[in-house]
Order: C-alpha cells, then sequence, then structure tokens
C-alpha cells in the first residue's frame, strides 16, 4: 500500500463532521500556522514542498503564492477551483463528498499564508448536493471558532463561502471562474493582467484547485521538505488520479508520483486490470485535453523505458510520442473501442464548451466535430483527416484561453496514433458503420 | 404571470438573501447564479422571463443582464421541463461504459426525442456533458441527485419507476 496524505482517513465513518475529524488529527495545521508561523514561513514551506497545481497546468504551488500582489489596504482573495468539469475527472468531487473538512482546513491554512480575510469554493452547479455538505461543515468550523473573527485567538479573521456554478464547463479556466463568480457569463479574460494582480472584484487572487489546497495542511504539519522526499524527481507528493474507462474497478487513487504506469492499470491495488479479460487499445492519461496514447506508449516510452505516473514520465517525447498528467483523469480504452467516435464525442464537448469569443476556437471546434461526425457517419473524405489536422493547428496556440488547445490536442493525436482507423472509416463506410463495428489493426474484423 | 405575482417561499427567500451577504457591498450581482438555483427549484424547474425580471429586481440589475447569464449556463431551463428532468451525462468516459445505448433506450422507452418532455409531462430527456462521475457511468442526475451505474434495461426500468413515484422537493431548506 502506497503512502496516503489525502485520503489517509477518507472512509472513516463519520469523517464528514468536526468531531471525528478533529479525532484524526483534523485542523492541526490551522493551530500550527496561525499560532506558531508567520504566513510568508507558511508560502516557503509550500515552495520547498515543490507542490504543483494539481488542477491540470501542474503550475508550482508555492512560486504563483509568491507572485500575488499585495497593495496596501486592497483584499486578497483566495479562489478555490471546485469546477471539475473536465471529462474523466471526477477526484475532487469524491474527496469533497467524503472529506469537506479537509477541504475546509486547507482553506483556512492557505488564506492564511495568503493574507486573504475572505475565500471562496467555486463549485460545478451540477454540484448542488455537496455544495451542501460542505455548507454543513463550514457551519460546523465556524461554531468551533476556526472560521470567523479572530480565529483561536490568533487575531486572524477569515470568512470562507461556497458559490455554485450553472454549467459551463469553461469556468473551470481561472479567469473564466471570476468572471462567473462576479455573477457573469464564463468569458475567459485576456491577459495580463493576471489573476495574481487583478482578479476577483479586480482585486489580487490566488486560484487553485481543490486537491492542491488539501494537500497544503500535510505540508504544514510534516514540512515541506518531507513533502518534497514523496513522489518522484520533480513530481513530488501524491496525486489523486480518477480511474474510468474499461477496467475492473474504477475509482479514486491516490498514488505516490512515480508508480509505473502498467502497475496502475494491471495491480488489483488499482484499476484491476482490462475488463473482461479484453486488451488494452488506449489511455487517455489527463483528462479528455490531453493526448491520447495507444496501449505501446502509454506503457513503455519512445526510448524503451517504463512509463511512470509522473509529470515528466508521461509528456516524455512531447506531442509526438507523449501525453501530459494534466488532471490526473485516466481514461482507458479497451479493444472493442472506436477511436473515430471517441474523437468525434471529445469534438463535439468542446465544440459545445468553446464561450465563442475566438473565431479560431468557436469556429475550428464546430468544423472538426462536423468533420469527425461525417467520417463516424460513414460520409468521409480522404482529405478530411488533412482536414483536421489543418483546423486543429490553426485553432492552437491562437486562442485567449487554452480550451482552443485542449479541444486541438485530442483530435491532432488520435490521427497521429490512429490514422489507419480513420482512413479504414473512409474507405469503408458501410462496415464502419455497423452497430459495434471495430478497426482491428491490419485485419479489419466487425463483431457486430 | 406578471412579475408582481412570482412570490419566492420564505425558505427561499432567506437562502436567496444568504447568498447575497456572501459578497461585498455594491457586488450583489456576483449571488446571480445560486438565486437562479433558488428560482428554478421554486418555480416548477425552469426560469420564465417574469421570474428573471424578479430575480434583476432583487438584484438591483437590469433584466438584460439576468437573460445574458441565463443564457451562457446549461443548467438553466429557459422553457417548461416535465416532472423530472433526465440529465443524463453523453460525454466520452460515460459512453465507454454504455451511456449511448442507455440514452438510445430511455428515448425508446418514453417516446420522446433529446430536448423533449412526455406527454403527461413527467419526463424530459437533456443529454448533459460530464458530471464529474465517470467511474460510476452510465448515469444521470435528476434534480440534486445522481444516480449511478445505470447499465442494464432492468436497472432503467427500476429507476423510472422510483422516479414516477417521487415527489418533488425544494432541497435547500435542509440547508443550513
Ligand atoms: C478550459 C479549462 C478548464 C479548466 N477546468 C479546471 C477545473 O475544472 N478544475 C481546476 O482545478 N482547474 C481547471 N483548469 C485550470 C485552471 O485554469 C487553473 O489553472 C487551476 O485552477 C489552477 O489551480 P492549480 O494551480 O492548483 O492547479 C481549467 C483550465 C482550462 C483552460
Ligand atoms: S479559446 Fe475558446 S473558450 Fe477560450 S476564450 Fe477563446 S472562444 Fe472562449
Ligand atoms: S463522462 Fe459521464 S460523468 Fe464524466
Amino acid at each position: 500500500m502506497g503512502l496516503k496524505i489525502l485520503t489517509e482517513h477518507i472512509n472513516v465513518p463519520g469523517i464528514e463532521t468536526l468531531e471525528v475529524y478533529r479525532k484524526h488529527g483534523g485542523y492541526r495545521s490551522v493551530e500550527k500556522a496561525l499560532k506558531t508561523m508567520s504566513p510568508d514561513e507558511v508560502v516557503e514551506e509550500v515552495k520547498t514542498s515543490g507542490l504543483r497545481g494539481r488542477g491540470g497546468a501542474g503550475f508550482p504551488t508555492g512560486m504563483k503564492w509568491s507572485f500575488l500582489a499585495k497593495p496596501e489596504g486592497v483584499p486578497r482573495y483566495l479562489v478555490c477551483n471546485a469546477d471539475e468539469s473536465e471529462p474523466g475527472t471526477f477526484k475532487d468531487r469524491v474527496f469533497m463528498e467524503k472529506n469537506p473538512h479537509a477541504l475546509i482546513e486547507g482553506m483556512i491554512t492557505s488564506s492564511y499564508a495568503l493574507g486573504a480575510n475572505t475565500s471562496y469554493i467555486y463549485i460545478r452547479g451540477e454540484l448542488m448536493f455537496v455544495l451542501r455538505i460542505l455548507e454543513k461543515a463550514i457551519a460546523e468550523a465556524y461554531a468551533a471558532g476556526l472560521l470567523g473573527k479572530n480565529i483561536l485567538g490568533s487575531g486572524y479573521d477569515l470568512d470562507l463561502h461556497v458559490a455554485p456554478g450553472g454549467g459551463a464547463y469553461i469556468c473551470g479556466e481561472e479567469t473564466a471562474l471570476l468572471e462567473s463568480l462576479e455573477g457573469k457569463r464564463g468569458n475567459p479574460r485576456n491577459k495580463p493582467p493576471f489573476p495574481a494582480v487583478k482578479g476577483l472584484f479586480a482585486s489580487p487572487t490566488v486560484v487553485n484547485n481543490v486537491e492542491s489546497i488539501a494537500s497544503v495542511p500535510w505540508i504544514v504539519n510534516n514540512g515541506g521538505a518531507e513533502y518534497a522526499k514523496i513522489g518522484i524527481g520533480r513530481s513530488t507528493g501524491t496525486k489523486l488520479i480518477s480511474a474510468s474507462g474499461n477496467i475492473n474497478k474504477p475509482g479514486v487513487y491516490e498514488i505516490e508520483l512515480g508508480v509505473p504506469v502498467e502497475e496502475f492499470i494491471y495491480s488489483d491495488e488499482y484499476c484491476g486490470g482490462i475488463w473482461k479479460g479484453k486488451q488494452l487499445k488506449a489511455v487517455v492519461p489527463g483528462g479528455s485535453s490531453v493526448p491520447i496514447l495507444p496501449a505501446n506508449l502509454i506503457l513503455k516510452t519512445a526510448a524503451g523505458e517504463d512509463r511512470l505516473m509522473s509529470y515528466e514520465s508521461l509528456s516524455d517525447g512531447g506531442f509526438v510520442s507523449g501525453s501530459m498528467l494534466g488532471s490526473g483523469a485516466f481514461i482507458v480504452f479497451d479493444e472493442d473501442q472506436c477511436i473515430v467516435r471517441n474523437t468525434w464525442n471529445y469534438a463535439r464537448f468542446y465544440h459545445h464548451e468553446s464561450c465563442g469569443q475566438c473565431s479560431p476556437c468557436r469556429e475550428g471546434t464546430g468544423w472538426m466535430e462536423k468533420v469527425l461526425h461525417r467520417i463516424e457517419h460513414g460520409h468521409g473524405h480522404q482529405q478530411d483527416i488533412d482536414l483536421l489536422v489543418s483546423v486543429a493547428k490553426q485553432i492552437e496556440g491562437n486562442t485567449i484561453c487554452p480550451l482552443g488547445d485542449a479541444a486541438a490536442w485530442p483530435v491532432a493525436s488520435a490521427i497521429r496514433h490512429f490514422r489507419d482507423e480513420f482512413e479504414w472509416h473512409i474507405k469503408h463506410p458501410k462496415e464502419a458503420t455497423l452497430p459495434g463495428a471495430v478497426y482491428r489493426g491490419q485485419l479489419a474484423t466487425i463483431e457486430a | 404571470m406578471t412579475i408582481n405575482e412570482v412570490k419566492f417561499s420564505d425558505a427561499g427567500m432567506a437562502e436567496i438573501q444568504r447568498y447575497i451577504s456572501h459578497y461585498p457591498e455594491g457586488r450583489q450581482k456576483s449571488a446571480i447564479l445560486p438565486i437562479m438555483h433558488v428560482a428554478q427549484a421554486e418555480f416548477g424547474g425552469w426560469l420564465s422571463p417574469q421570474v428573471m425580471d424578479k430575480i434583476a429586481e432583487i438584484l438591483n440589475i437590469q433584466p438584460i443582464e439576468v437573460y445574458e447569464v441565463a443564457t451562457f449556463y446549461t443548467m438553466f431551463n429557459l422553457k417548461p421541463v416535465g416532472k423530472h428532468v433526465l440529465e443524463v451525462c453523453r460525454t466520452g468516459p460515460c459512453c465507454l461504459r454504455g451511456a449511448d445505448q442507455m440514452i438510445e433506450m430511455i428515448k425508446d422507452k418514453l417516446g420522446i426525442e433529446e430536448g423533449e418532455t412526455t406527454a403527461d409531462g413527467m419526463f424530459t430527456l437533456k443529454p448533459v456533458e460530464c458530471l464529474a462521475s465517470c467511474g460510476t457511468g452510465p448515469m444521470l442526475q435528476v434534480r440534486e441527485k445522481y444516480y449511478e451505474n445505470i447499465d442494464s434495461e432492468e436497472k432503467l426500468d427500476q429507476f423510472l419507476e422510483m422516479l414516477r413515484n417521487t415527489e418533488v422537493e425544494t432541497p435547500y431548506h435542509q440547508a443550513q
């Protein structure tokens, strides 16, 4: 069993209550930070820990915190990103639902480090039932003097609120999230200015993922240097992985970064192997936005080394033969899955979720959806494959926010690794559109 | 209905005031999304123009500001819906586990297409994108609840039957 930092107590009965949570060491980091450490000392520990943002981009959390502007007399905000809408990702939901106080503890300790006196948890609107769990826990924390004025007699004040979204993937992008939190449409902002200078209500703001914030208490309790010993290389600590798709044991697993991918897929401690005794075809290792990899390239890098569950190893080979850890959403495809159909599904998703501000994203996602739809439905042309590659290229890097890239990468990578499958669909429209039809390498067979 | 006839329950109004109190002076518009959720729960699962005008009045903003927000987010229904809105996840990871087939089964059983409501007003079918429950797909949401692993016809039948016998509640009354 690997080390559990975030989920050690997650299945303890009653852990969602303050009493049981405290019995298991809960809120120690608040006592320690507020009573014995300066805010800057907390920031230093987080820097030392090497913790990297768990929302997808992997930006070092301590560094992000040290960029926060601190003009006199202007409030600062910490906003927790609990939008969790990236297809394949469900770790934050499970974590908050089971152990709400663990996030609240992280919010208090982190807000103290940043000098924020009001903080928000922005949660996707569909998770209203989780909002209620969080609000109940927040009420308990207020009653125990862990929130509100003069927390534990330290002189530090903090109000914490939960705000629901309204159903929009783009509101996970941090500036769209801030717009939404201000009660507007979720259109990403032009940067600069960055949120660290001008964020919520035009004040300096840090936006962090649920899991990033929930990792802070352990770092405060045990020291950044201890945290940095966990994991591998620059991938320090543990990571929650949302495992889904055609595996025996889907679910959320906390891993020490550096576990071999093969072990993660096949061992009983994690995914438990491919379901129904089938073969592995492909994996999207970090949420729908990251490149898909065929079985051989997810298990080994192009150089023949074991692929590990870490930021560096998963991206080894760049976009030619690698992918990304992203949000840690590990989506597994068995041999019966159709890559064309899946790519079309993702393209439709991004077209649906584009906010429409930039033409390359708005129009390009629409084109990709349309072309993939016609290939999947037996009306594709041979030129369509290159057309898709060209549209994806024109979106990439030409937009206000990274949703454009997120839409382009799945399409570009599917064609890179599964081009023959796309060609087969176009050449054999009749066979390809039969129910359950799947391309199986050189010898295309159909199992209805 | 005119805007003057739009009346929130006391509990709903208290909930609205509570959300407004979470934001700094002059930033009351920030509470618009939670208020729309309360309104949708109170007024039959959708937001009529009159309800939206009422929200504008409460927040002291222009009605257009409410409309433009309401049309951006997928959770707000801008025309009447059935008693139970089946928000079925149709995104990739759930499809790996049979979501496409489940959506087809629902259409067959209820005799409706996506976006439609059954003649008896009981169900509306509304496919949605990933609901952060991909490990337990096929899954769907009805109001504030998730129903997971609906992976056989039998389970779907039981689920629909259960809903037919379920009354609608406004769950925020249990909050705080
Ligand atoms: C389209 C899009 C969607 C995103 N969705 C999420 C999300 O649901 N949750 C999240 O934490 N970060 C999401 N992000 C990343 C955030 O913009 C931001 O980088 C993150 O919240 C920072 O937190 P971290 O540094 O702790 O990872 C998204 C980014 C983009 C471009
Ligand atoms: S890239 Fe797409 S989602 Fe992002 S701002 Fe532009 S149009 Fe909106
Ligand atoms: S894909 Fe259905 S819940 Fe995520």
